[in-house]
């Protein structure tokens, strides 16, 4: 277990310094910084300032060097200024992730409370009618593309019906109405993606020998079901999930896109077109460091659940 | 029971006296004749698009912007006094009998052009109509090009961008997979590792700064994709490496004194053949959405050359006036991902069962 922590643990800083570190040489080949600063309207910026400039943010220095100076910035806790408008990377990035994380959340919950049962459903009662509604449901999420999706939510939700409102997150803490279309868009993909692999695995344990043995027993159906069958048919889904937070990070930007969501998706969106590298890198650190966090607790759980991998 | 009936029971069971409705149901469900079917228009339109497109798909008409499908009623655009030099700024999309009520002008939404303009110039008004024609089917996107020859050709580019990165992804996918697996320890370790790591990066993040800094081309579309159609490859032709090659023919062909090359493309290679043909189909629905979400998110193909996500994102603007840009778009691109989807669940099943659902 020791091992196989470390070996996580290893594994998650190789990946944040290859996430952050691909996207910081690719910023600098996109072009100059400097030229945030020569703001549009404004005079320009002189030889002498472009120059100190240069030094300041060691443009004179190699790439790796550069990589070097912002990874130890960031190991101290300082996470430097939007080149754009000098504000703090990380408050920026504290006030556009509550959006996001919320979003996703209520994506997940309804990844989790659509796709589970209904994929429990599917596979006890199968060949059903909702069997079919079931595995419909998920062959559509499965093809959807995302921000068509949404578009066509937004057509129908709040064109034509005028039912849901788009274009903010409204006010206060959380208002469900602003909540359901975004979550439908990002939580669908997802439950189908639980609904199969749910179905598929609870086809699969219902059909082994210990079911077979407590049905013998005269175990009641709820309980083969939910006691027996459905705890180890739950950990195809689970490893599942880290991969289902990958999405959620190519969602969040779309869905924030196209509902107007003032999300950490959209400000790496707009840092990536600007070439504005501190809060680029800063926000593709935050997204790879939620995915390997969320990974570590998914090996964790699944050790948990199965013990088949702890003992290994 | 006698022998008959036997016979006639066991007939029902396997489904063979179906008759009428439930046979076509049966072969329906048997055969994945409807996915196939759509996959060979797609790539029949994706070859011949330039015979079957009926317009140019470039050439925008400024006068067709927004023309709605074929079988809708024709709709006025801008309604101005005559003499006042009044202009609406944007196309007032209004139905015809709205706008007849409006102005309290006697229409049908029969009427041809002319009686429609006459009908408005008798009650003091210019009218700027726009009538759907059956020359543009399904109508025109925001500046005018027309939405059909688009979506044709816009078949053609899914079909090069898809084919060219699934088959570079499988050749390096394939080829890391044969190694890590028959080779193992450090390399084999490597290379997963490297698959994780992968796995873990923001792709759309990281591809749309590498759009920016390279620039917006086709070739840096496809080596994109490319790196995104890998991994999956790599980590399922291990999984099969590693039975195949303990398996008595390999150790056999290394008695005989065969080069480990010649193993592995001759020996190893063909055993994974079947769970490549089926990640592939799998595979390729997931890169058409994915270069649709690129294309959408303005880091894809570059226009004006037609891809269904940038079409679909052209439409977004226009959502209240004219669904119809975004709208067919994507439900091409809804086709075609649900019909991989089926055809490679299908071929899972005939190739590997070992792979197989359970149904």
């Amino acid at each position: 277990m020791q091992r196989f922590i470390i070996r996580r643990f290893f594994f998650a800083i190789f990946a944040l310094v290859g996430a952050t570190l691909i996207t910081f040489a690719l910023s600098r080949m996109a072009g100059d910084p400097r030229f945030l600063y020569a703001q549009e309207g404004g005079y320009g910026i002189t030889q002498e300032r472009w120059d100190s400039l240069g030094v300041e943010l060691g443009l004179d220095k190699p790439i790796i060097w550069q990589y070097g100076v912002w990874l130890g910035n960031i190991l101290k806790g300082n996470w430097q200024d939007s080149l754009l408008d000098r504000k703090s990377v990380l408050g920026k990035i504290k006030n556009r992730l509550p959006p996001t994380l919320k979003v996703g959340l209520a994506s997940y919950l309804f990844a989790s409370i659509i796709g589970i049962p209904l994929g429990v459903l599917s596979a006890v009662k199968r060949g059903s009618v909702w069997d079919y509604i079931a595995r419909g449901f998920a062959l559509f999420g499965q093809a959807l593309p995302v921000f068509w999706l949404g578009i066509m939510l937004i057509l129908i939700f709040s064109v034509q019906l005028r039912w849901l409102p788009t274009g903010t997150l409204g006010e206060g803490m959380f208002s469900w109405k602003h909540y359901v279309m975004p979550t439908v868009t990002l939580g669908w993909i997802a439950s189908a993606t639980y609904l199969r692999l749910t179905r598929s695995s609870m086809l699969e344990v219902l059909d082994s020998e210990y079911v077979k043995l407590a049905r013998a027993k005269g175990v009641s159906n709820n309980a083969v079901i939910w006691k027996h069958a459905f705890r180890n048919a739950l950990i195809a889904p689970l490893t599942f999930s880290s991969l289902l937070l990958t999405g959620f990070i190519t969602g969040a930007v779309v869905t924030e896109t196209i509902f107007s969501i003032p999300g950490l998706g959209r400000l790496a969106f707009e840092a990536i077109n600007n070439n504005d590298f501190p809060i680029m890198v800063g926000t593709v650190l935050v997204f790879t460091g939620m995915y390997v966090g969320f990974n570590f607790i998914t090996d964790l759980l699944y050790a948990y659940i199965d013990p088949r991998i702890r003992y290994a | 029971m006698a022998q008959a009936d036997i016979t006639a029971d066991l007939a029902k069971q396997v489904g063979s006296d179906r008759s009428g409705v439930g046979q076509v149901w049966y072969i329906i469900r048997r055969w994945p004749i409807i996915p196939v079917a759509i996959l060979v228009v797609l790539i029949f339109t994706g070859i011949f698009a330039n015979f079957l497109a009926p317009h140019n798909p470039i050439i925008a008409r400024p006068d067709d912007r927004n023309l709605p499908p074929a079988w809708y009623s024709p709709i006025v655009l801008n309604v101005k006094p005559t003499g006042d030099p009044l202009v609406f700024p944007v196309p007032v999309n209004v139905g015809i009998k709205e706008a007849g009520a409006l102005y309290d002008i006697p229409l049908t939404g029969d009427e041809t052009e002319e009686q429609v303009v006459a009908a408005f110039e008798a009650a003091g008004l210019v009218a700027k109509t726009k009538f759907p024609t059956w020359n543009h089917i399904l109508g025109a996107d925001h500046i005018g090009r027309d939405l059909l020859s688009r979506i044709i050709h816009g078949a053609r580019v899914s079909l090069t961008v898809t084919a060219i990165s699934l088959v570079s992804g499988l050749l390096v996918g394939v080829s890391m997979g044969l190694v890590a697996g028959y080779f193992g320890g450090f390399l084999d370790e490597a290379i997963m590792r490297i698959t994780d790591v992968w796995l873990g990066l923001p792709f759309i993040l990281i591809a749309i700064v590498v759009v920016i800094a390279l620039g917006q081309t086709m070739t840096i579309l496809l080596g994109l994709l490319a790196l995104l159609s890998w991994t999956p490859f790599v980590r399922n032709v291990r999984g099969e490496v590693l039975t195949l090659k303990e398996l008595d023919y390999v150790a056999l062909a290394k008695v005989v004194g065969a080069s480990t090359f010649r193993i592995l493309i001759w020996h190893i290679l063909p055993g994974c053949i079947n769970t490549v043909i089926v990640i592939a189909t799998l595979r390729v629905g997931q890169l058409i959405l994915t270069e649709a979400i690129l294309s959408f998110l303005g880091a894809g193909i570059p226009p004006p050359t037609p891809a269904w996500g940038a079409m679909v994102n052209d439409g977004r603007a226009f959502i209240n006036d004219a669904w119809w840009v975004s709208f067919f778009p994507g439900v091409c691109i809804f086709l075609v991902v649900m019909s991989l989807n089926f055809f490679g669940d299908w071929l899972r099943d005939r190739l590997d069962p070992r792979l197989r659902q359970l149904n």
